[in-house]
C-alpha cells in the first residue's frame, strides 16, 4: 500500500526550488534513503513531506498516512544544547498528536513513553537531564520521542549527524529493527554503509530527482557507484 | 518585622503596587521561561521601549495611558515576532531599530509638551506611585489569564519552546502559540512599565528564568522555581526600597541580581561538589 506518492512534485526553499521533479513512491514497509550533497534539497523534501511546507507543483499524495501518524526526528537545534528539559518530559512531548484537544497527559500516554523508552534501551535516563546525556543517547531519547508520535512512519533527518562510527552503527541497527517490526522509515542520510546494508529503496537528490529506485539498481547506476564508493570499479 | 509590613501596607498604593507588581512578577517569571528558552529575551527589551513612546505620546494627547498603550505594544509584539523569525532580516539589529526609534519618539514628545522634568525620569526607571485602581483590577485579571492559559496550554508550549519542527509535524500551529506567548509578554510589559521603568521591566522576564536555571535541570521545575523566585525577589524589592527609601524597579532588580548571584554559586558549587 503507498503512503506517500510524489507526482512531478516540487518544493521550495526561499524563494528558490530546492527539490525538483520529484516522482517516487513509499509503500508500507520500504526503508528508503534519501541521499545527495548538502543543499541538494534532501531536508527540504522531508519538511513537505511532514506537510510543513505546501508543493509549489505537482502532488505529494498522503492519503494512507495521516500527520499524526508519523514521528519526524529533526536535526538538533542549537537552543536545545543547553535547554533545561528532562528526559521524560522530552519523550512524553512524542504523544502530543494524541492529546486531541485535552490538556494533559493520561496514563496511557505516560506509559507508552515509558515503553518507548524501554525500546530504545534508555529506561533508565528517564530522570536525567537532556542536555548532559551525550550524543549517542540524546538521539535515542529523541527517536523515541518519534516513536511515541508514530504509528506507520518514522521520518528521520540525519539521524546520525555528531555521533561517533560506533554511536551511528548502532543507532541504524536500531533503526533497522523498528523498520522489521513494521514502521516504514524515510531516512536522509550521508552514510553510504547505511543505505548498502539497511535501505530497501533510494531517493538521490541534486535539487532534482537524480535516481529513485531499490537500493540493488541503485549500485548499479554512475550516481550510486560515486556516492557508495565504488567509483572506481 | 512584622510592624515594618503592617506599617508599609497601610498606605493603599503600596498594596496596590504591592498587589500589581506580584501579578507582572509572576506572569513575566511563567512567559520569560519560554522566551529566554527561545533566544526571544530581546524582544522583551524592544517591547518596553515601544511602551516608553506609547505612553509619552498618550500623556501628550492628555489620553489614557493603557488605552494607547496597550494596542501599540501588542501590535509592535507581533511586528518584533515577525521580524525575528524571518531570516532575510537581521532580528537583533532590526529590534534595537525598532527600540532605539521609539526611544527618541517618545523623549522628543515628552521635551515637546512638559519639558524634560522628572517625568522622563519616572517613565524610565518607574514610580511606585504611579498605579491607579484601574491598574490592580486588570493586573489581577491578566495574570488570572496568563496563568489559566500556560496551565492548559503547558504541554504544548513545553513542545513549541523545546523543538519549535518537531511540533510542527505533530500539527501543533505553532505560529499560534508565539503569536499567544508575545500577546500576553507584551501585556504584562505594558502593566509592570509603569512601575519598574521602561528601562528594568525586561529584567522581571530575564532575570528569574535565568536564575532558576542556575540549578534546575528540568523545564517543568524551572517554571515553578523562576515563579518563586520572581515574587519572592520582587517582594523583598519593594519592602527593601519603603526601609531605604530607594527606586523601586531599581532595588528589586538589585534584589534579583542578588538572587542569580546565589544560584549561580549553588550551581557551581554543585558542579565541583
Amino acid at each position: 500500500m503507498a503512503l506517500i506518492a510524489c507526482r512531478n512534485a516540487s518544493f521550495a526553499y526561499e524563494g528558490h526550488v530546492a527539490a525538483g521533479g520529484l516522482s517516487f513512491t513509499v509503500n508500507a514497509g520500504d526503508y528508503l534513503c534519501v541521499v545527495g550533497e548538502n543543499g541538494s534539497g534532501k531536508s527540504t523534501l522531508l519538511k513537505g513531506l511532514l506537510r510543513l511546507i505546501a508543493p509549489r507543483q505537482g502532488d505529494v499524495l498522503t492519503d494512507g498516512l495521516r500527520a499524526d501518524e508519523i514521528g519526524y526526528l529533526p536535526q538538533q537545534t542549537a537552543a536545545q544544547k543547553d535547554f533545561p528539559a528532562g528526559v521524560f518530559e522530552v519523550v512524553l512531548s512524542g504523544c502530543l498528536p494524541r492529546l486531541g484537544l485535552r490538556p494533559f497527559y493520561s496514563r496511557k500516554e505516560k506509559t507508552e513513553a515509558r515503553e518507548n523508552l524501554r525500546r530504545l534501551g534508555v529506561l533508565e535516563l528517564r530522570g536525567r537531564c537532556y542536555r548532559e546525556l551525550s550524543g549517542g543517547q540524546q538521539k535515542r531519547v529523541l527517536l523515541a520521542r518519534a516513536l511515541c508520535a508514530a504509528r506507520k512512519a518514522l521520518l528521520l533527518d540525519e539521524p546520525a549527524a555528531g555521533l561517533d562510527p560506533a554511536a551511528a552503527q548502532e543507532l541504524y541497527r536500531t533503526i533497522r529493527e523498528l523498520n522489521s517490526s513494521g514502521l516504514t522509515v524515510v531516512m536522509v542520510t550521508h552514510d553510504a554503509r547505511c543505505v548498502t546494508e539497511y535501505a530497501t529503496h533510494v531517493l538521490h537528490l541534486r535539487n532534482e530527482q537524480v535516481f529513485f529506485g531499490t537500493a540493488g539498481d541503485y549500485a548499479r547506476t554512475d550516481a550510486g557507484r560515486r556516492f557508495l564508493g565504488g567509483g572506481a570499479a | 518585622m512584622i510592624a515594618t509590613l503592617a506599617e508599609m501596607f497601610s498606605y493603599t498604593f503600596l498594596v496596590r503596587a504591592a498587589v500589581v507588581g506580584l501579578m507582572v512578577a509572576l506572569c513575566s517569571a511563567l512567559l520569560g521561561v519560554s522566551l529566554v528558552l527561545k533566544r526571544y529575551s530581546m524582544i522583551g527589551d524592544g517591547l518596553s521601549h515601544v511602551g516608553f513612546g506609547a505612553l509619552a505620546v498618550a500623556t501628550a494627547m492628555r489620553a489614557a495611558p493603557l488605552a494607547v498603550s496597550i494596542p501599540v505594544v501588542v501590535l509592535a509584539a507581533f511586528l518584533l515576532l515577525r521580524v525575528s523569525e524571518n531570516s532575510k532580516i537581521r532580528g537583533d539589529a532590526a529590534i534595537a531599530l525598532i527600540s532605539t526609534s521609539s526611544l527618541a519618539v517618545g523623549v522628543l514628545v515628552i521635551s515637546m509638551t512638559t519639558g524634560m522634568n522628572t517625568d522622563v525620569c519616572n517613565y524610565l526607571f518607574g514610580s511606585i506611585l504611579a498605579m491607579s485602581k484601574a491598574d490592580v483590577y486588570l493586573s489581577v485579571a491578566l495574570s488570572a489569564a496568563v496563568l489559566v492559559l500556560f496551565a492548559l496550554f503547558y504541554n504544548r508550549i513545553f513542545a513549541v519552546t523545546f523543538d519549535e519542527s518537531f511540533a510542527k509535524a505533530c500539527g501543533v500551529n505553532a505560529g499560534a502559540y508565539n503569536a499567544l506567548i508575545a500577546l500576553l509578554t507584551a501585556l504584562t510589559i505594558v502593566l509592570g512599565m509603569r512601575m519598574m521603568g521602561a528601562l528594568l521591566i525586561t529584567s522581571l522576564i530575564i532575570f528569574p528564568a535565568l536564575t532558576s536555571m542556575r540549578l534546575c535541570k528540568k523545564f517543568r521545575s524551572v517554571i515553578v522555581c523562576s515563579a518563586a523566585v520572581s515574587v519572592v525577589c520582587f517582594f523583598a524589592g519593594v519592602v527593601l526600597s519603603y526601609l531605604y527609601a530607594t527606586p523601586t524597579g531599581a532595588s528589586v532588580v538589585a534584589v534579583n541580581i542578588a538572587a542569580f548571584a546565589a544560584f549561580s554559586l549553588a550551581g557551581f558549587l554543585r558542579e565541583r561538589g
